[in-house]
């Protein structure tokens, strides 16, 4: 097989982006272990990966892993449902959608996070504060996709229902509702991680809860192989919630 | 014949309900202050909130030295002296993350091998929350502004990369083409052809960049620092001065949507969405 040959099979590709991530690795460790770099501020690759079970076992990922997803998921809960409600209320009454929509839209846009220290002084410091942080951050998405669902829906199928003679609720639950479903559920994917970046960063920030808080535990404790170590393993969990959502959406949405 | 006149802007059923819709929120804002439901001072009444962010805004607090200068010491609001270090810190972040992001961008998008190779690295590293970063860019970087630069410049990178590489993907190859045709060099390509072509999706991306950088330098200065409007929220969290938070969130938030909007306006988005 020639050298052209090899760079156009499928898995070229894939191979040559992770064998740039492995070789940069190596490149670290030597570096390291030639002095270049100070290992006092970046630990050997090595370190990080044998810190990995270490990190698992002794530091109780599994409990603080649970935790987290179990804020993720109430703070998903809560935007689904106030969300979804926001998108139906601003679609039904067209005089208010016109009055916020523009408002919702800034809200999606600004920087929302940083009131967490309002929500500190409000509700304490605990996992309350962490879900409203990640209820407010995905609020706005779902809202909005949720209005761009229902507003999107084919004239044909709403006239089909107005020719059933369909009352306004099975007019709702019949047809726009299921028509607006795949765009709902987009606004409930971009909900869903921006809570997750809310409350993972929340955490790490007011030092409670789950994997964001091992992560400040770690580096306060000056466990540098052990900070690599869950930073990777976070950036693992929320890649791999990134593509099940991914998958789940694509799932969802009807063939085109 | 003459034509109706039109009803004053405010009569107008949108603006009106606006207006009921601001009214009846600071009213009952108003009230709940004014009931103490909630712990004292977590919602103060919108007079301390006026009168904390006039102080903010205008009340001389900070001595500064213009000696240098030949000038007679003076003393400014601190808020501007923090505002300019958070801007300093997001301009230089936004710098490095964009510019980087920019080639990141072109690389990615002129090449199908490295497209393949690398965009998926980046498209699923983008969502991770880049504050979990902070410690080891405190350790490389310091505890100053280098390691909020650093965040700045982490978080505003990926927006920017994936949003050019994508644009480089949509140029129209004719233009490509015309290019080559002049024997373009890779230089030529890149300002000429490249650069124009990919106008909207680089503002684009610089936008998101920009309101990611924004957050990344100040969460990190709410975490660890010694300035920086970030800092002055933290602190007034920590002195339990409410008035003074919700004023400085309030600048926040306006200076981030203006931003946000100057730049949506200036790099002819606006147009786009019309056309």
């Amino acid at each position: 097989m020639t050298a052209q040959a090899i760079t156009k099979t499928r898995w070229f590709p894939a191979v040559l982006g992770f064998g740039t991530v492995f070789a940069a690795m190596l490149l670290v460790e030597l570096l390291i272990r030639l002095g270049l770099i100070n290992r006092f501020i970046v630990p050997l690759p090595s370190d990080i990966l044998a810190a990995l079970p270490r990190v698992i076992i002794e530091e109780h990922v599994l409990s603080r892993f649970l935790l987290t997803a179990a804020e993720a998921f109430s703070a998903s809960i809560l935007v689904t449902i106030f969300g979804v409600a926001g998108g139906v209320l601003l679609y039904q009454f067209r005089l208010l959608r016109e009055a916020t929509e523009t408002w919702v839209a800034a809200v999606a846009a600004a920087p929302l996070v940083l009131i967490y220290p309002l929500y500190l002084v409000i509700f304490g410091r605990n996992a309350t504060t962490i879900v409203a942080m990640g209820f407010t951050a995905g609020i706005a998405p779902v809202t909005l996709k949720t209005l761009e669902g229902l507003a999107g829906t084919r004239r044909v199928l709403i006239n089909v229902g107005r020719s059933f003679n369909l009352t306004p609720w099975q007019q709702f639950w019949k047809i726009l509702f299921p028509a607006a479903l795949p765009t709902i559920f987009v606004g409930m994917r971009l909900g869903l991680i921006f809570a997750l970046i809310n409350i993972v960063g929340v955490e790490f920030l007011i030092n409670f809860g789950g994997l964001g808080q091992l992560i400040n535990e770690l580096a306060e404790r000056y466990d540098l192989a052990g900070t690599y170590a869950a930073i990777l393993f976070v950036i693992l969990i929320s890649i791999n919630v990134f593509v099940l959502t991914e998958w789940l959406e694509r799932w969802l949405r009807p063939v085109e | 014949m003459t034509l109706p006149k039109a009803a004053p802007r405010w009569v107008q059923p949108v603006t009106a309900l606006r207006i009921a819709i601001i009214v009846t929120i600071l009213a009952c804002w108003e009230a709940l202050a004014a009931s103490g439901l909630l712990y004292r001072d977590v919602v103060p009444s919108l007079f301390a909130i006026g009168k904390a962010l006039f102080n903010l805004l205008t009340v001389p607090d900070m001595p500064v030295d213009l000696s240098r200068l030949g000038l007679q010491d003076a003393k400014i609001p601190a808020i501007y002296w923090h505002l300019y270090v958070t801007f300093y810190e997001i301009l230089i972040g936004m710098v490095i993350g964009g510019l980087s992001g920019l080639v990141a961008g072109i690389a990615l998008g002129s090449s199908r091998l490295l497209r393949q190779a690398y965009e998926p690295l980046l498209y699923y590293l983008g969502p991770c929350p880049k504050i979990i970063f902070f410690p080891v860019m405190i350790m490389w970087f310091g505890v100053g502004p280098g390691s909020k630069v650093a965040m700045g410049a982490i978080s505003c990178f990926f927006p920017v990369a994936l949003n050019v590489a994508g644009g480089m993907r949509e140029i129209d190859k004719v233009l490509i083409r015309v290019g080559r045709s002049f024997r373009a060099n890779t230089w030529q390509m890149v300002t000429k052809i490249y650069l124009p072509a990919m106008r909207h999706p680089i503002i684009n991306g610089v936008r998101i960049g920009l309101g990611v950088c924004l957050i990344g330098t100040l969460l990190a200065e709410t975490k660890l620092s010694n300035s920086g409007v970030g800092f002055l929220v933290i602190q007034a969290y920590s002195l339990f001065n409410m008035p003074l938070m919700y004023a400085l969130l309030i600048v926040l938030f306006v200076i981030a949507i203006g931003a946000n909007a100057l730049i949506g306006k200036f790099g002819g988005l606006d147009d786009i969405k019309r056309r």
